[in-house]
């Protein structure tokens, strides 16, 4: 959308300022989560620029919050429990639900869309709702403040992810190689692991990372099903914010940072492979 | 028979084993179907144990009322004849004795209580008190002590309470969550207006939710146009902008925007620096109606920019040079011919980000105050705090009856299947 050169001083005055607004809005969009970075060195207890940090006084800034971060055993144990629980959960889902989406898109599957309608509800309803009827249920079956508890809820919230993403990498799937296979000799396991597998890896992957993301950043069903001791990463933050306001939670908040660039870098490479291989299969 | 396809002598076409094909086909279709409910029932089978069934039982809650019926079963069983018109017989007061005794033995009887102070305030302490002296009573007739225990039990509309929620079920809950209640008499009247708060709440988390919807497509137009014109070269790099904040933490972008907005934070001291404000007098811009805003369009900015990007992507930049070659101005060519077709996109966005800005817990309680906090958090306070769990319900119910018609909405206009991630 380049200027054309007869444009005339009107336009090229909108071409600017329309440049210039877009501008602001991806300021907008970037500038709290750049800001946090700087700020989780400060090595004065405040969320705040100190007159040390506008200077570059290297004594103003410190690693001493990422010091507390890893030395301090709430925070430590909160990591291990958001791990345990965001992986449990991601291999629940991700099962589940690639075997769900190869039935959904398969064209004789009876009450389709309703199935499908009911399988993606977990993401749909509001968390503070899903987070309550939750809670009733776990503490009647005597799996509150269980680390099972929370896993399979996390698993629940975490399969309409896994479910779009693979059927959407199998609409533009070719059903006769899995005719083609069987009638090769191979049995079902074999072409699910030889054929079909390696084609939707892209979609299993990116639906897992999804399910990963949402168990890992999920603090609603955390507040009311976890107890001490399953204490999670947002839920350990919660706490910070609302209680004592720290910047630990800066430097944490800039590790998560790092992590969703990493997430972000995968999903980027994740789709190039997906759009080379759809490139490669005829049609 | 050798050959594949045979025929039988009434013309039925055969398959290799000797069975109609017909029914080959239909075989082999139902075993293609069945294949595919096995493959769908475990995640169906456990979605509807661990999630479908849950629901469904807390918004039975908003109805259920069993406190009364099976706390009080005599006093249930005597009131069920009673005409209501006054004060009732010796055979219900001897009847509540006995279900006051019972439950102050069992120490049961302040559920009761709790149920019935709900309806009218006062009711929990005369339950609680006259259960306490009840043990005392040891024989008839009992009306005139109970009367004498305390002053509300000659009160008609004590009795009117009592007798309407013997029923196993109640809309009581819900007369609440709309600020309605029985009056003396036991007709649904609207709460007086200073206690109508539910009724407010839904229509300040609307009226948010639609604020924010609007100035998510006001900031999401421009960069979507943008990034949807722009070389990809160039568009995926600044695409960044947009897919960094999607997938950075909730809690981390709250935290950030309370370093951001706080009255010591980033944007006032930038203020006081460029002297727009005094060092005195800094800005309120967190734990209230404007944090909640900022932050919450902030993290749903990008579910309006990707929906729409998608839909401006696939539209071909020839008809905008058709209309400019035919003379019409940019600015009309933009409005009447480039906009229309962007419908879908804005509807789209619009819908996902009304959505999930409803149901928002999160991040108005950590940055909302008190007038900017949600129906969210209006539910968590009577699940976790007052533990009105009926009304938990009720509010719940109505939060996700709207949800779900909007849900059919965006069904409509996008359909589930194309939903696109990231």
């Amino acid at each position: 959308m380049a200027l054309p050169s007869y444009a005339g001083p009107l336009e090229t005055t909108w071409y600017y300022a329309f440049r210039l607004i877009c501008a602001c809005i991806f300021i907008f969009l970037i500038t709290p989560i750049l800001v946090i970075i700087p700020l989780s060195f400060n090595v004065e207890p405040y969320f705040t620029f100190t007159q040390g940090m506008l200077t570059f006084d290297a004594d103003a800034y410190s690693l001493r919050w990422y010091e507390d971060f890893l030395s301090n055993t709430q925070w430590t144990h909160s990591v291990k429990n958001s791990f345990i629980i965001a992986i449990a959960s991601t291999i629940l889902a991700t099962i589940l639900g690639t075997l769900a989406a190869l039935g959904l898109s398969n064209s004789n599957m009876p009450y389709r869309s309703l199935a499908m309608g009911l399988l993606i509800s977990p993401m749909i309803v509001p968390l503070i709702i899903s987070a309550a009827g939750m809670y009733f249920f776990y503490s009647n079956i005597g799996l509150d403040q269980t680390f099972l508890g929370i896993i399979l809820a996390h698993t629940t919230l975490g399969t309409p992810f896994v479910v779009i993403t693979v059927t959407a990498t199998l609409v533009g799937f070719d059903h006769s190689l899995t005719r083609a296979s069987a009638n090769l000799g191979a049995n079902p396991t074999t072409t699910f692991f030889k054929v079909i597998m390696p084609l939707i890896l892209p979609g299993v992957i990116s639906g897992a990372l999804f399910a990963f993301i949402t168990s890992f950043d999920e603090v609603v069903v955390v507040l009311f099903l976890a107890g001490f001791d399953q204490r999670t990463i947002p839920r350990q933050m919660w706490s910070g914010i609302r209680e004592q306001i720290s910047p630990t939670i800066l430097a944490v908040a800039t590790i998560l940072v790092m992590i969703s660039i990493a997430l972000l870098a995968t999903l980027e490479l994740l789709r190039r492979r997906s759009e080379r291989m759809r490139g490669m299969s005829p049609g | 028979m050798g050959m594949a396809a045979d025929t039988a002598d009434n013309g039925v076409v055969l398959a290799a084993d000797g069975r109609p094909l017909k029914d080959s086909l239909n075989r082999a279709l139902r075993k293609n179907r069945m294949r595919a409910v096995m493959l769908v029932a475990p995640l169906l089978l456990f979605v509807l144990f661990s999630f479908l069934i849950p629901i469904f039982n807390m918004t039975l809650r908003s109805v259920d009322n069993w406190h009364v019926g099976t706390l009080m079963p005599a006093t249930t069983a005597a009131l069920a004849t009673w005409d209501g018109k006054d004060i009732p017989e010796e055979s219900v007061f001897a009847a509540l004795v006995v279900d006051l005794q019972a439950g102050a033995k069992s120490r049961q009887i302040g559920k009761v209580g709790t149920r019935l102070n709900y309806e009218k305030s006062g009711m929990r302490s005369m339950i609680t008190s006259s259960a306490r002296k009840s043990k005392k009573l040891t024989s008839g007739p009992y009306k005139a002590k109970v009367l004498k225990m305390h002053k509300k039990w000659k009160d008609l509309e004590t009795w009117t309470v009592i007798k309407r929620n013997t029923a196993p079920y109640t809309v009581g809950y819900y007369l609440n969550a709309l600020d309605m209640k029985y009056d003396k008499t036991g007709e649904i009247v609207m709460q007086p207006e200073n206690r109508r708060i539910y009724g407010k709440l839904f229509w300040r988390t609307f009226a948010i939710s639609l604020a924010i919807t609007m100035i998510c497509v006001v900031l999401a137009y421009p960069i979507s146009f943008l990034l949807a014109t722009l070389p990809l070269r160039y568009s995926n790099l600044l695409m960044i902008f947009v897919l960094l904040p999607f997938w950075t933490s909730l809690l981390v972008r709250t935290t950030a925007w309370i370093a951001m907005l706080q009255s010591q934070g980033v944007l006032n001291d930038l203020f006081v620096f460029f002297g727009f404000v005094d060092d005195q007098n800094r800005l309120q811009l967190i734990h209230n109606l404007t944090g909640t805003i900022i932050a919450m369009t902030h993290i749903l900015l990008p579910f309006m920019v990707l929906p729409l990007y998608s839909v401006m992507k696939t539209i071909p930049p020839t008809y905008m040079r058709a209309a400019l070659s035919l003379g019409a101005n940019p600015f009309v060519a933009f409005v009447r011919v480039y906009m229309p077709q962007t419908l879908s996109g804005i509807g789209a966005g619009s819908v996902l980000v009304f959505i999930l800005s409803i149901g928002y817990y999160i991040t108005p309680a950590l940055v909302g105050g008190t007038d900017g906090t949600l129906i969210s958090n209006q539910i968590a306070y009577h699940m976790q705090s007052s533990l009105n769990w009926g009304l938990a319900g009720a509010l719940g119910a109505l939060l996700l009856a709207s949800v779900l018609a909007l849900y059919f909405l965006y069904n409509k206009i996008v359909g589930i299947d194309n939903m696109k991630l990231g």
